[in-house]
């Protein structure tokens, strides 16, 4: 009945340890893996016959290739494409992942905030380190904007790194808050049908609402699962085009 | 006979390729142009972001506004540690954070340029 006992990590076995740090292989490490092999089995498939003709599996692929490759065309340009095997891993990663929560007693990597956060600061520095290799220190011109008078730039630079450093923070927040308040919502309602069902006859007809509830919630969660991958993949495409045209 | 027919084939092979790869140019020429007009349309309506259903933005909306104070918060508890200023690093900084996630907001929105937007 405990809504939260699904987002909890079991220890599965121990891998290594170092000192009194412990290298565990979780549940959480689990469904990781489970989704890369999901994905890795997919694409192999997809890309099996390469078909001019493509099958059902490989346009399927397919979409996904154009779709990632129209995001990143139309937020960065051109010459983000060498990014875009990132994109396209942490897109299809999130993707899969998430939809993987979906299934019942499934465990969503990504409503942990350590996972998505390593994905978020796997970004950030990506954009940090690239735009200061590429550009130097014209890089940190995206800290000063342009036709600020003198006197207030000192706050407006402080306020802008500010926002820069919390960037990755609003994007792993972003994922992990949408992925375990669906799956609370969904649990409690489903939590409401069994307490509802238990509690004496003239209550168990009650128990057809948040039954109806639930119903109507899983299809809007797997668009948010959809959908929050999108976001992910397109809040990374906009950054990343900050580490390409500086200044712009 | 035999060797007609192979020479025939032979012969066809080529033409057959061409004849491929052109309706394969004309296929990919009227996709550009697809693209093209798909995109002259698309960029003229919906406002940046997209989020589909309420929630997801009010998430979006939320976090960004919250990851603006707890970078503030942390940047601030930080230098009161290193320098021993306590408590007016957190005090400053904190202003400073929640001004960066009114500020990380008003972007998210759509209602104020990007970092480095050249507006005169």
């Amino acid at each position: 009945m405990d809504p939260i006992h699904q987002f909890q990590i079991v220890n599965l076995f121990t891998i290594a340890r170092f000192g009194h740090t412990e290298i565990a292989f979780t549940n959480s490490a689990a469904f990781m893996l489970a989704t890369i092999v999901l994905i890795t089995l997919f694409m192999l498939a997809a890309t099996r016959t390469r078909a001019l003709v493509p099958g059902r599996l490989q346009a399927a692929a397919e979409a996904i290739h154009e779709f990632v490759t129209d995001m990143l065309v139309s937020n960065t340009g051109e010459a983000g494409m060498r990014f875009f095997p990132l994109v396209f891993s942490l897109f299809i990663f999130i993707l899969f992942a998430n939809l993987f929560g979906m299934i019942p007693l499934a465990f969503t990597t990504t409503s942990h905030i350590i996972v998505t956060f390593a994905l978020a600061i796997l970004v950030f520095l990506t954009v940090t380190v690239y735009g200061l290799v590429r550009h130097g220190s014209h890089f940190l011109r995206v800290f000063v904007p342009s036709g600020v008078p003198v006197y207030v730039l000192p706050l407006v630079v402080a306020i802008e790194i500010i926002s820069f450093l919390s960037r990755p923070i609003s994007h792993s927040i972003r994922l992990f808050a949408n992925m375990l308040a669906g799956h609370i919502t969904l649990k409690v309602f489903a939590g409401f049908v069994a307490s509802l069902l238990g509690a004496g006859l003239v209550f168990k007809p009650l128990a057809v609402l948040p039954l109806f509830m639930v119903v109507a919630l899983t299809p809007l969660e797997i668009l948010i699962a959809v959908l929050q991958a999108y976001v992910f993949a397109i809040l990374t495409c906009t950054y990343l085009n900050d580490a390409l045209h500086p200044g712009h | 006979m035999n060797d007609d027919t192979r020479e025939q084939g032979r012969k066809d092979r080529p033409s057959e390729e061409a004849a491929l790869s052109a309706r394969l140019r004309r296929l990919g020429d009227r996709l550009d142009r697809e693209k093209a007009s798909r995109q002259s349309g698309a960029s003229s309506g919906a406002p940046p972001g997209a989020d589909g259903s309420a929630m997801a933005r009010g998430l979006r909306l939320s976090s960004e506004l919250v990851a603006g104070v707890l970078v503030g918060a942390v940047l601030g508890w930080l230098i009161d540690r290193w320098l021993g200023v306590s408590p007016f690093g957190l005090i400053v900084f904190v202003l400073l954070g929640f001004a960066a996630g009114i500020v990380n907001v008003l972007r998210a929105a759509g209602l104020a340029s990007g970092p480095g937007d050249r507006r005169t």
